[in-house]
């Protein structure tokens, strides 16, 4: 038995050992593609239901190329299947500070941009983003914001949304006991840094605390915890505040109008006063790829103005993509928080990874929990 | 009533064990029903809106569900096949044979799968498929539910076996030439319930596992894509594809044992 | 042959006997055993390593800079531990119920008629080829504000919704596991030697004597084995709790999927769920001994 351990021991450190792909040569291959040049199938590697299905149909017939989806459904769980290296997915669709870890550790490549012609079509304030200020590994896929999704009953006329409903007890007294928060360290204490007044993103141990204090002092103002269904909670009244992503609540919206009722004359969607969380999805081509030139021509596709309001229209998220705005349902282009005017976009925040300060989000959000 | 039952078990208990076993299968399939009704409802919500097809249309033109079931029915297939095989003869040799070469060890060895936790064990056999340059894929799937079924399908078996009299047996290896044949004809029926409920176990539980598939899967299972679903809040499809499962199910087990009545 | 020399041969034959004996033994464990010690033994060992390495920004842990800091967290930081006792309370009370519900129905089943039997056996785990998300989901709508439940316990005046609550952690905690209780039972049962049951009630008093004297301890086996199979689970439990609690309290499988899918921090999921598996170890050992002793 003993022999054994030695040998798995010798195995594991074996392993470690001979991690790590060399990516030159995806380097040189990609920058040598041209534009829309395909060299095999693409294998995408997405979040589920996150894609148009006949923006895939579209881009096989163009091309020629077949696409293989497979799906994550955090962050967190796309990363190690990248850096094992046991795949050869070709694109992948990192969120904002995904991306940063990511073209730290050698798991993506810089983009040869002479391949995407249609970069031009972005929005300027979607490029030098903070988790990619040089726009070299990543291209903006979807955008949008966590804000409160909420019950028109519950809030006077003509509320200014405001975190106060969830941490103020003397406003709205009726929604204690209804309120559902996301199930995210970074989300959910996020808010509270936000009321506060504080970054969501420090570091800063004291102010981690401070909203760690405010969230229980409120607790039993909340009924659950919940990032997957949120929004379909809001709309069958279990709760009647809920903290989210707005694609989330508009598609329920959405789907519970039918032709004699109108989901949006009872729910409304809202970026707080204080701020917000904002996130972007982006795409960006993983060591693994086996299919580089096919990667630059499908990001080109996407980046394509029709392409990109068909996304938009598809999942109710915003669109990165400027020149995509006239074929963009104009329902969803004048809804001011799925596009909010710039006065709102600047109190937006975007999540940065916080090294291993990481671990004292996730513990203060299990202390909240206790 | 059979007549051992009537002997050993006065009337007011057996009402209440009636009794009780009805309320346990009301509780069993009260959340059946429910998605069973919700799969016919024109609402993406748990709110009865109007009867539809709509969920059932919508499942057959998903391309990605449907390979995700096919995915996961041969998966279960497999896994619950090798597993029950390999968990038998486990069981056998704890069970019936003294003493042999590194006993206690495979003992030991063999509970470990099951009081580890899911979490656990995924992400050590995602390590392991990794570092061996192994690509995810169906096979590493089926693998993995071998891996923790074998333990279930043994522990099953082996609660069977550890009362069964083993005169029983030894009646039959001299009355039968081979102990292949003793084993085929005297041990092997008597220990049939344990096979069978261990066989069943593995099935449930390979068609139930989220976490570990999450983390080895090459292709989605039924289960992972439900997650990611889920995560999207896209249900009744899925509630859609539960109803139709159960009643081929359903369909299958009882055309069976019409089958073993006839014989 | 003399009576003096059947001695000996007699001896070298049952050794013999008990070399051939060793040998089968092996051969029917051997496939099981290859398997487990490269698809588990192997593995398990690479994941204790990875206690004692550092965190990495992508999860997977850099083996380097080796430390206990993932071990001593275990034993010095209060929520650690707070979590690891509030989740072995929710396990030791599930497993109860699960036992307090199962073995009367294992007891139902196991003595009807032979083809009754494999019908209901089949019918307690129909449900459960359906998916363990989509089930729970459903008990969501079964207790939720106008659910099922809700309803019957307004008209009773008993209870209101008790979605997002403890109870319906453990509603969901006993729908999930009771099988894994009831078939390691039925088994026990069902092999029963009833004319020792007979027997009993014709010594004891009562029948409930004649139960605890008799029946219990011939289904030790089942009772254990069925005990085990869901204690276990119900240790690991996260998407119960997450789904029917509302995540409002975090139990310790929560905590690992948390190091791995948010933290990153995986030496910490690491030594957590190694400290999970000698807890479970303990209790598996300690049951079978205390098993042993008193029934």
């Amino acid at each position: 038995m003993r022999r054994i351990l030695v040998i798995a021991l010798a195995l594991a450190l074996l392993a470690a050992a001979c991690g790590g792909d060399d990516s030159s040569e995806l380097v040189d291959a990609a920058a040598a593609c041209e534009v829309g040049e395909v060299d095999g199938d693409l294998d995408l590697y997405n979040w589920s239901e996150y894609i148009e299905p006949e923006l895939i149909t579209a881009f096989e017939a163009e091309y020629g190329v077949a696409v293989n989806e497979s799906f994550y459904d955090s962050n967190e769980a796309m990363l190690p299947q990248i850096e094992s290296g046991g795949n050869d997915y070709d694109l992948v669709v990192p969120s904002d500070y995904t991306v940063t870890i990511m073209s730290e550790e050698g798991l993506i490549i810089a983009l040869n941009k002479d391949a995407i012609p249609n970069l031009s079509n972005l929005d300027p304030a979607f490029t030098g983003l903070p988790y990619d200020e040089n726009d070299e590994y990543s291209v903006p896929y979807q955008w949008g914001t966590s804000g409160i999704g909420y019950s028109y009953e519950v809030v006077p006329e003509d509320w200014e949304v405001s975190w106060e409903i969830i941490f103020d007890p003397d406003f709205a007294p009726d929604v204690s006991g209804s309120i559902s928060l996301l199930n995210d360290p970074r989300e959910t204490l996020g808010i509270a840094l936000k009321y506060l007044g504080y970054s969501v993103n420090t570091t800063d141990q004291g102010e981690l605390d401070e909203a760690v204090e405010l969230i229980l002092s409120v607790k039993d103002r909340i009924k659950l915890f919940d990032s997957d269904q949120f929004e379909d909670l809001l709309v069958s009244g279990e709760t009647t505040v809920s903290h989210g992503w707005s694609g989330d609540f508009f598609a329920a919206f959405d789907e519970a109008s039918t032709d004699d009722y109108d989901a949006y004359e009872d729910f409304g969607y809202g970026i707080p006063k204080e701020g917000a969380v904002a996130w972007v999805d982006t795409m960006a081509i993983p060591i693994t790829a086996d299919a580089p030139c096919t990667a630059h021509t499908f990001i080109n596709f996407i980046l394509d103005a029709e392409n990109g309001a068909a996304l938009t229209n598809f999942n109710f998220y915003a669109s990165p993509n400027a020149a995509s705005e006239p074929f963009v349902d104009p329902e969803i282009l004048e809804d001011e928080t799925i596009y909010p005017p710039d006065d709102v976009f600047e109190r937006l925040e975007f999540l940065a990874d916080t090294g291993d300060f990481e671990t004292n989000y996730s513990d203060a959000l299990n202390e909240v929990k206790s | 009533m059979t007549a051992r039952q009537s002997t050993t078990l006065t009337r007011r208990l057996d009402r209440f064990l009636t009794g009780h076993a009805w309320l346990v299968y009301l509780f069993f399939y009260l959340p059946i029903l429910v998605l069973i009704v919700f799969s016919f409802n024109e609402s993406r919500f748990f709110t009865w809106e109007a009867l539809s097809l709509r969920w059932y249309r919508q499942m057959f033109a998903n391309d990605n569900l449907m390979a995700a079931l096919w995915v996961s029915l041969q998966v279960a297939t497999i896994s619950t096949i090798v597993s029950t095989v390999l968990g038998t003869a486990a069981a056998l040799a704890l069970e019936r044979y003294k003493r042999w070469l590194g006993k206690r060890t495979f003992d030991a060895l063999l509970y470990l799968p099951v009081i580890i936790p899911d979490v656990t064990m995924a992400a050590m056999l995602l390590v392991f498929f990794t570092s061996l340059g192994q690509q995810l894929s169906i096979t590493t799937i089926v693998l993995s539910h071998i891996a923790f079924n074998i333990s279930f399908v043994s522990i099953v078996v082996r609660a069977r076996l550890a009362n069964l009299d083993p005169s029983l047996e030894e009646a039959a290896a001299d009355l039968y030439a081979g102990r292949w044949q003793a084993f085929r004809k005297v041990t092997l029926p008597l220990i049939m319930p344990g096979v069978l409920g261990g066989a069943l176990l593995a099935l449930t539980l390979s068609l139930d596992d989220v976490v570990i598939t999450q983390f080895v899967k090459g292709p989605d299972t039924l289960p992972t894509f439900v997650f990611g679903l889920i995560k999207r809040g896209v249900t009744p499809e899925i509630n859609a594809v539960s109803t139709l499962m159960l009643t081929a199910s359903v369909v299958l087990v009882l055309s069976s044992l019409a089958l073993q009545r006839k014989k | 042959m003399t009576a003096k020399a059947d001695g000996p041969v007699t001896a070298e034959l049952e050794a013999r006997a008990e070399k051939a004996e060793s040998r089968r033994g092996l051969f029917l464990a051997l496939p099981s055993y290859i398997y487990l010690l490269f698809l588990f033994a192997l593995p398990l060992v690479i994941i204790g390593v990875y206690s004692f390495a550092s965190r990495s920004r992508t999860g997977m842990p850099k083996l380097e800079a080796w430390n206990l800091d993932s071990i001593t967290k275990l034993f010095t930081d209060d929520l650690v531990r707070s979590i690891f006792a509030r989740s072995l309370i929710v396990a030791v009370l599930t497993t109860t119920f699960c036992l307090l519900v199962g073995y009367p129905f294992a007891y139902y089943i196991a003595t009807r008629s032979e083809k009754m039997r494999n019908l209901l056996l089949v019918f307690v785990m129909i449900p459960f080829w359906t998916n363990f998300l989509v089930r729970t989901y459903a008990w969501r709508v079964l207790l939720g504000e106008d659910g099922l439940i809700t309803e019957l316990g307004r008209f009773l005046n008993l209870w209101d919704s008790m979605l997002f609550t403890l109870p319906a952690v453990y509603i969901g905690l006993i729908y999930g596991f009771l099988p894994f209780m009831v078939l390691p039972l039925y088994a026990a049962i069902e092999r029963l030697d009833w004319s020792l049951i007979e027997a009993a009630r014709d010594l004891y008093a009562s029948g409930w004597e004649a139960f605890r004297k008799v029946t219990l301890p011939l289904t030790k086996q089942g009772i254990i084995a069925g005990s085990i199979l869901v204690f276990i689970p119900s240790l690991g439990a996260y998407v119960t709790p997450d789904i029917l609690g509302g995540a409002k309290t975090t139990l310790i499988g929560n905590y690992v999927v948390n190091q791995f899918l948010t933290a990153r921090n995986w030496p910490l999921g690491s030594s957590v769920s190694m400290a999970i598996m000698v807890v479970m170890l303990i209790a598996t050992i300690w049951y079978f001994r205390s098993g042993a002793k008193t029934l």
